[in-house]
């Protein structure tokens, strides 16, 4: 059984169709890149998978891990494993990292059953991955995202994933205002996510992450539908050719 | 669901703390006169001084009129209807004093202290468990029913019992200090709290001590229809240090309650009090039925150079809530601070803020307040802040955030600067936001539930505030906004 598989989805927001019937089956081990140009739907996907409030879906069906995603809350998607990078991480003045990472991961551990993490270990593993990500541990005290560059709040995002391993990470143009420094940490941290026991999905506008990052699949999405997929190839001639060409090949 | 449907649903909590107690009332009977005053005086037998200082208060009262320039709004009050004393009997009812033991006390009065989680037990002290170094003199109604942690306070020389102790054993000290930061025809009802007070918290911290514990004084509201009117007095002398708290959680009431304290606060020169409250009288029901009226005065004087004054407020409770805890910053190089939370759900309606006043040069003050409204809470800040002309060189800092839940309620600011020397620096900042649903998936998308989330985002808009107050406090003060909150998401 598929890890997550989306059947003929249609979304709408304020009453306009923004997805028009996507199909998509991502399986454990898998790396998908979504690719698309403005407009195509891309982040509303994102949003649609992370049971964002606002969106209607009006036909069709998601099931994630054996769940009807449809049916569960943004907070029960996530500790169901299916965690969403932000392209626009939002500030939370006054709350320190270090403590959402530490209550997101209890919450996590308490729907498994598990009793909350010893600060001993917590912060053990939490510097690990401060490190791994070249960023400061005076980062884990300060607010959430708050006066973060652009690559910081990138770095922080992958910071979660890597501590809260889901088993499915959805990357919400993860790449986006990132210097080629950044990007390739960043890469390197979704890099060591990937594994037997967990699907990602890049979603990109540009070819530039995948050069990093290289998926087993590529979608090209547009006007809210996947109108090709292929493997990495794809992607190279996105990146050579533009959206136009393959936009008039697929019609 | 819109988010307007979902918070509505969401917003209806039932107050926690809900429930009374049913203990005999020794109540006089509804009405206000001088034969009532001198009544509550005989019962307590005050000295003639005493009298005589409420009788002079109630006659200034009566020739004044109930303040209305705050943005509340409230069935007028029918003065004459209210009962102005209730005492809990106690086992030995002869006995005039309160009871020294917890033998002594009622044992449906301890059940309650038991459900509002009250550490007044001495054991937890007795063995030796951390934190629990706080005296507690507990205040039931409107008399002192029993204070602990007397003798190792008594070591350092500090005073701290009920105000009618006070009266009765320091009398000098009362008569020094009583009325002299808030006097009698202050406003209408620290006058009316003047004349009818019942009884209240006494310190009284010599020179240079550093009061060994902080100090811990919770209020209760028990009696139907009795208004409330505690008076507290707290005086550090020269170079002597103090912290105090103040908490409230009231028993549920379908009738409005009056509560009309006063607090004075006197530091001399290089003394330090920190004065911290979490207030949490009830709030009425999600309709606006019931609830406390909340009019407190409470106001400290630097009298002495380099003193220090610091208010600390979570204010969560109350149906309406009038209180400015102020600073007169007197001594020269004084230091005067106001830290406030107040968040309002539901109908409560709140109106606070301070008054910074400073005459003494060099004078230093800093305001930071936060206000949270959800539901259909109305929530104002009011400031003053002072330069006089003597006041050479002085400063302020006011930072004054607003943070709405919802789109129903409203938050207004008030600010008033008022600089008579050209040397003062007075600075102030004010934002107004909303917890956006962009934070709100943000955290939820992590795992966090919708109440968590927004627990998150409230505590972190009140971070500044919580930061200073005593640890005790500080995570009470946390549960208690979750609390208040409860619910209030969207």
């Amino acid at each position: 059984m598929a890890l997550l598989e989306i059947k003929n989805l249609h979304a709408e927001i304020d009453g306009k169709e923004i997805l028009k019937g996507i199909d998509l089956s991502i399986n454990a081990g898998e790396v998908h890149a979504i690719m698309g140009p403005n407009g195509s739907g891309k982040s509303t996907l994102c949003h649609v998978l992370g049971g964002r409030d606002g969106y209607e879906v009006t036909k069709g069906s998601i099931t994630f891990d054996g769940h009807d995603l449809l049916e569960m809350e943004t907070e029960e998607r996530a500790i169901a494993g299916l965690l969403l990078g932000f392209q626009h991480p939002v500030e939370i003045p006054g709350v320190k990292n270090i403590y959402l990472l530490k209550e997101a991961l209890n919450a996590k551990r308490e729907a498994q059953g598990l009793d909350e993490i010893d600060t001993f270990s917590f912060m053990k593993q939490v510097r690990e991955l401060v490190a791994s990500m070249d960023m400061d541990d005076a980062f884990l005290h300060r607010g959430v995202n708050a006066g973060f560059s652009g690559g910081e709040k990138k770095r922080n995002e992958i910071l979660q994933m890597l501590l809260l391993e889901p088993k499915l990470a959805l990357l919400d143009e993860t790449d986006s205002g990132l210097d080629i420094d950044a990007l390739k940490v960043v890469s390197d941290g979704i890099n060591r996510m990937r594994g037997e026991e967990r699907g990602i999905i890049l979603v990109t506008h540009y070819q530039r992450l995948l050069n990093y990052v290289e998926p087993d699949f590529v979608h090209v999405l547009y006007k809210g539908k996947i109108i090709k997929s292929g493997d990495k190839s794809l992607a190279h001639r996105l990146e050579a050719e533009g959206y136009q060409e393959i936009l008039e090949e697929a019609s | 669901m819109t988010e307007t449907q979902e918070l509505e649903q969401l917003v209806k909590r039932e107050y926690k703390y809900g429930f009374t107690t049913d203990i005999e009332q020794e109540i006089i009977p509804p009405g206000l006169d001088e034969d009532v005053i001198r009544m509550i005086s005989a019962k307590k037998n005050e000295p003639e001084f005493m009298l005589e200082w409420r009788l002079s208060a109630f006659r200034q009262w009566q020739k004044m009129a109930e303040p209305e320039w705050a943005h509340v709004h409230y069935p007028k009050i029918d003065y004459q209807a209210l009962s102005y004393y209730a005492a809990p009997k106690t086992q030995e009812e002869l006995d005039a004093e309160a009871p020294e033991s917890l033998d002594e006390v009622d044992p449906k009065l301890l059940e309650t202290y038991e459900k509002l989680g009250i550490p007044l037990h001495e054991r937890a002290a007795l063995a030796g468990v951390k934190g629990a170094n706080v005296a507690v003199d507990a205040v039931f109604d409107s008399v002192s029913v029993t204070t602990t942690f007397k003798e190792k306070l008594a070591e350092a020389g500090v005073i701290f019992c009920s105000f009618s102790e006070a009266v009765e054993n320091h009398p000098e000290l009362v008569q020094k200090y009583l009325g002299t930061v808030v006097p009698q025809g202050d406003n209408f009802f620290a006058a009316l709290n003047s004349a009818v007070f019942s009884d209240g918290s006494f310190v009284y911290v010599p020179k240079g001590v550093t009061c060994p514990m902080e100090l811990s004084t919770y209020f209760r509201i028990n009696a139907k229809n009795t208004g409330q009117f505690e008076r507290t007095l707290i005086i550090a002398e020269e170079g002597a240090s103090v912290s105090y708290l103040e908490g409230c959680t009231a028993p549920q009431r379908d009738e409005n309650q009056l509560h009309a304290a006063v607090v004075e606060l006197v530091a001399l020169d290089d003394a330090e009090i920190k004065y911290s409250t979490v207030q949490n009288w009830y709030p009425g029901d999600e309709e606006g039925r019931g609830g406390i009226y909340n009019f407190v005065t409470k106001r400290g004087e630097c009298r002495g150079d380099r003193s220090k004054i610091t208010w600390t407020q979570v204010e969560a409770g109350s149906a309406i809530t009038w209180k400015y805890p102020s600073c007169v910053l007197k001594g020269d190089d004084s230091v005067g601070e106001f830290y406030s939370v107040a968040v309002g759900n539901n109908f409560q309606q709140i109106d606070s803020g301070t008054k910074m006043v400073h005459l003494g040069s060099r004078t230093r003050s800093t305001i930071v307040s936060k206000g949270i409204s959800a539901g259909r809470a109305e929530n104002a800040y009011r400031g003053l802040v002072h330069i006089g002309k003597t006041a050479r060189d002085a400063r302020n800092f006011t930072q004054c955030d607003s943070l709405l839940i919802g789109d129903r309620c409203g938050a207004h600011t008030f600010p008033y600067i008022e600089a008579k020397n050209s040397t003062a620096q007075v600075e102030h900042e004010a934002t107004t936001s909303k917890v956006s649903d962009d934070q709100m998936f943000y955290l939820r998308s992590r795992g966090l539930s919708e109440e968590d989330a927004m627990n998150m985002v409230v505590n972190g808009f009140c971070k500044e505030v919580f930061n200073e107050l005593p640890m005790e406090f500080a995570v009470e003060a946390q549960a208690l906004l979750a609390v208040s909150l409860e619910g209030s998401v969207g």
